[in-house]
């Protein structure tokens, strides 16, 4: 009933997935300067790109959600939100993974790219806390759409900001050359791209289509219970529908 | 791209594929991680379906016990 197209979606993440790594390994060259730990860019990049159009995802969604006063706008940023958070961990970790293999430390407190990121990152990691310390579940769903564009407008600014910045060691990636990337390594970073954002849908949908599915069986308990005009008196951080 | 810091040369493949692998396996561990939660959730939502199957036999039940179903049995 929710999850309608989800096992196609994932198929499709699947062998999408599957033939970038593939291309990653056995067809693109070793990047001239770094070599094989090179590879790490194919998964790193395109996940943190994945994630942060995740969270401007959520924003979008929670204006839609301010605009309508539909429950399942919050529900669909709050798992946008959800989401774009694991994959921005992902990025977090495989990123310091390079950076030790290639520069020699884990982590440069000096390096904006790194900072920024982990900024846009511990902001977002306040949102499911804030949602759980409000009980009122319509203040709830109100103020945590708020966050959500303000944190998502927030997004594009830092990223534009880093970019203007000159103090970078991190390498720039998207830039109007291409990133100088040559063609067969853009083909497979291309398709990287492409898996890790059928990845985000697939996860999306899937979350989506549980926490539909959940309301609706509480929905029914309390219908068949005979209390179906009672509030939901549980305390969560998952919107209600 | 821009001159690594430090001058620090490529690593050997067999120093540089600890670190390949091990940004791969996070990945792999985080999206298994996501998948098994998930499934323990809708192993979650199975009970409260099994549930729900158990309340309809007793409405029924209650059903049978309506006057509209005792008018029935009069009849």
């Amino acid at each position: 009933m929710y999850g309608k197209g989800l096992r196609t979606l994932s198929v499709a993440t699947l062998i999408t997935l599957i033939g970038a790594f593939a291309l990653v390994f056995f067809w693109t060259p070793n990047e001239a300067d770094q070599g094989f730990v090179q590879k790490i860019f194919y998964l790193h990049v395109p996940m943190a790109i994945v994630a942060l159009c995740g969270f401007v995802v959520g924003g979008i969604f929670a204006i839609q959600h301010l605009r309508t006063r539909e429950p399942i706008w919050d529900l669909r940023s709050y798992v946008a939100i959800h989401i774009a958070i694991i994959l921005a961990v992902g990025t977090l970790i495989t990123g310091s993974i390079w950076a030790r293999a290639a520069w020699g430390h884990w982590w440069l407190w000096d390096e904006p790219t790194l900072v920024s990121f982990l900024i846009v990152f511990l902001l977002y990691a306040t949102y499911t806390p804030m949602r759980f310390a409000i009980e009122d579940r319509e203040r709830q769903a109100r103020y945590a759409s708020v966050f959500a564009i303000v944190a998502g407008a927030f997004v594009p600014l830092n990223f534009a900001a880093v970019r203007a910045s000159q103090e970078n060691t991190h390498p720039r990636v998207l830039n109007t050359t291409g990133g100088a990337l040559p063609g067969d390594m853009r083909l497979t970073f291309l398709i990287a791209i492409v898996g890790m954002t059928l990845l985000f849908i697939t996860l999306y949908r899937f979350e989506l289509s549980t926490k539909q599915t959940r309301s609706h069986i509480s929905s029914l308990k309390r219908k068949l219970s005979g209390d179906d005009d009672l509030p939901v008196l549980r305390r969560s951080a998952a919107p209600t529908l | 791209m821009p001159a690594l810091p430090f001058g620090a040369p490529a690593l050997p493949l067999d120093e540089a594929g600890k670190y390949v692998a091990a940004a791969y396996l996070v990945f792999f561990a985080i999206v298994i991680l996501y998948v098994a939660i998930m499934a323990a959730r809708v192993s979650r939502m199975e009970r409260d379906l099994a549930e729900l199957d158990a309340l309809v036999p007793d409405r029924e039940d209650d059903d049978a016990d309506t006057p509209a179903a005792r008018v029935g049995v009069v009849e």
